[in-house]
């Protein structure tokens, strides 16, 4: 905090955990940059927990290697490794105070008992809770813990700090706000730091890059805007934004949707099978072709308004159905089209996007 | 504005059952209170009147009339303080050794699977389903001088002549601590189950060895349940009969065997009855201390 602790990178590799014959993580391999922001995003059960659990070294892999820097790590005992940590549900000791909670990990570093105060003090600034030391934790709110948590956390100046799921117990207003402030620490204090969240938005706008977890392995590592823009495969599309897919063919070195050739900016990968993603909010209602922009007739089956925008559901000639979401100002959505009405769908070269198709 | 208008119109229109629905709340009260009342009564009925008769009891002497000679006596009397002495040195060294063997024990099981501390759990009930006279008695048969234990260990060499495990303390405590112990583990497993793992792994994370974690964190958070077993062991023992009178032999001689001795041998309902009152009103002065106590402990505990 006065002085930036100095962050480390960490480098997991070929780390496999299985529970019986269930493969919580598969030879995992992956690099976090020193001073990264890495987010570790899937669905609940895919690994990222266990994942986060041995860099904390609360599980033990079956095999695999963990590096801090250039220190071997794998088989060092959780208290020896100097990882700050917040949990899901905070973890502070209920039996201890604010300011008991965020000192334990100096009381243990033997430090003075003014240099802990100083420390302690400093560390409840940080997060916004000056004067709150002597408070009890069951007198805090949610988001309150959180901040304690945090607080406990970073007040030893771990180079590394874990954070497992540390706001999935907060409201959506407090949420949104905490992903912001978290961001900004991160700035300010810049450890190395691994997220994990099966929450996509808050993975979009925290980290610096995401890896979305599946089946114990990891499906792609990137940055939030080419994991949206760019997905590798058919599973991280699905998982991140809506879309919705269609099948294509390979005509050449284009594709072909039906007997449309798409234009498209990208290029296309080397699978079998090929499908066009489509998210909602690319797609846009057009009069007619135009230059760079691949045109599709549909027939409106469905509008629904959602406030803020329009989800248009259209069916195409061969009965795929896809989704088109617009924002709502003064007269959209009057002058939108309704259910049965014909429309031609355009979906910018720029925006098209050909991924492998599932089972490729 | 036509909306307004219409709302109090509405508001003085309509029934708004306030007094109904205020009978109802009554009503649910007064059925929930219904539902505890055969306990009141029967709590009324063989509690508080026959423990104020025992009160009455103790303050009539020998010939009928009011009098103090059975306090008196017992202040007189070396013996009578013996006997005190005695119960609480059985109880509290019961206590003791319960603490030493059951919480380890419900340590061990608050860290199994499930599925295998309940086992562990049904392991530690069992005793409950046999009487309490005839695991005393199998102690006694298990003890004696002739019994299994000496047999045993005389034939493979541990020690030669056979030693005396029952009518004196070691064959009480024994005794005791065996039919105590559930009622120790009971309570300090539920305080530890209910104990989140996170809280020691928080720990371990903050730099804590397992042992400070344990120290620091986990067993300042059982304590609680360390508390209400140890005292519902040493209050249960304050009042012991059947055990130490087997296993005793009449050499460990307690509060309630001096009461039974009163009544039987010397028919003196009133020295019996003080006997009864003094060690009735020690444990509720213990209990009272304990609560004082156990406030203080989540208060103050461990921050510091």
């Amino acid at each position: 905090m006065s002085d930036k602790p100095e962050a480390l990178p960490i480098t997991v590799r070929g780390v496999t955990k299985t529970y019986g014959r269930v493969h919580a993580l598969d030879n995992v391999s992956l690099d976090v940059r020193s001073g990264e922001f890495l987010t570790l995003l899937g669905p609940s059960g895919s690994g990222k927990t266990t994942l986060l659990m041995v860099l904390a070294g609360f599980t033990r892999p079956d095999q695999g290697s963990l590096k801090f820097g250039t220190d071997e790590m794998i088989r060092t005992a959780p208290h020896l490794r100097g990882v700050g940590m917040v949990f899901q549900n905070y973890a502070l000791f209920p039996h201890m105070t604010v300011a008991g909670n965020v000192g334990y990990p100096l009381r243990l570093r033997k430090m003075s008992r003014a240099e802990a105060k100083d420390r302690i003090d400093r560390a409840l600034e940080l997060v916004q809770l000056d004067g709150f030391g002597e408070r009890n934790i069951d007198q805090l709110s949610g988001g309150q813990k959180q901040r304690v948590a945090l607080a406990r956390s970073i007040v030893f100046e771990p180079r590394i700090l874990l954070m497992d799921e540390p706001l999935s117990a907060l409201d959506k207003k407090l949420r949104d706000r905490m992903q912001i402030e978290l961001r900004h620490l991160h700035e300010q204090l810049g450890m190395t730091t691994v997220y994990v969240t099966h929450d996509q938005r808050e993975a979009l706008t925290m980290s610096d890059r995401i890896a979305v977890v599946n089946h114990g392995k990891i499906m792609q590592l990137a940055t939030p805007q080419q994991l949206y823009d760019r997905p590798e495969n058919q599973f991280v599309a699905d998982f991140i934004g809506d879309s919705t897919f269609l099948p294509v063919m390979r005509d050449g070195e284009g594709v072909r949707y039906g007997d449309t050739v798409l234009q498209m900016d990208g290029a296309v990968p080397d699978t079998k099978t090929l499908a066009l993603m489509i998210r909602p909010e690319r797609v846009r209602l057009v009069d007619g072709a135009s230059e760079g922009m691949n045109v599709l007739s549909a027939k409106v089956t469905e509008l629904v308004y959602q406030g803020e925008s329009y989800l248009l559901y259209a069916r195409l000639n061969d009965g795929a159905e896809i989704a088109v979401r617009g924002a709502i100002r003064e007269g959209t959505f009057a002058n939108l089209p309704r259910a049965g009405d014909a429309v031609k769908l355009g979906l910018h070269r720029a925006d098209t996007v050909v991924i492998a198709g599932e089972g490729a | 504005m036509a909306n307004t208008d219409l709302h109090t119109a509405g508001l003085q229109s309509a029934d708004l059952h306030a007094a109904g629905l205020r009978r109802d709340e009554q009503m649910e009260r007064w059925r929930l209170f219904g539902l505890g009342s055969p306990a009141l009564l029967l709590v009324l009925v063989i509690l508080v009147i026959p423990v104020g008769w025992l009160f009455y009891v103790s303050f009539i002497g020998a010939d009928g009339a009011f009098s103090l000679e059975n306090y008196e006596r017992m202040i007189s009397r070396k013996s009578y303080s013996r006997i005190f002495v005695t119960t609480f040195q059985v109880s509290l060294l019961t206590t003791g050794l319960c603490i030493l063997i059951g919480y380890p024990l419900a340590y061990f099981m608050s860290q199994l699977p499930t599925k295998w501390a309940n086992l562990c759990l049904i392991s530690v009930l069992l005793p409950f389903w046999t009487s309490l006279l005839v695991r005393t008695y199998a102690w006694l048969v298990l003890l004696q001088k002739q019994g299994l234990v000496n047999q045993w260990a005389i034939s493979i060499g541990l020690w030669d002549e056979p030693l005396k495990f029952v009518h004196n303390m070691t064959g009480t405590l024994i005794g005791m601590v065996h039919i105590m112990l559930p009622f120790l583990i009971l309570p300090v497993y539920g305080a530890m189950r209910s104990i989140d793992r996170d809280y020691t792994k928080a720990a371990s994370n903050l730099g804590a060895s397992p042992r400070r974690a344990f120290w620091t964190v986990f067993f300042p958070l059982s304590t609680p349940g360390l508390f209400a077993g140890s005292l519902m062991v040493f209050v249960l023992c304050l009042g012991f009969f059947v055990t130490p009178a087997v296993l005793g032999g009449g050499r460990v001689i307690m509060v309630s065997m001096k009461i039974v001795s009163n009544i039987e041998l010397f028919v003196n309902w009133g020295a019996a009855s003080a006997l009864g009152v003094v060690l009735l009103v020690l444990t509720v002065i213990i209990l009272w201390i304990a609560s004082k106590f156990l406030k203080l402990e989540q208060m103050t505990g461990g921050g510091h």
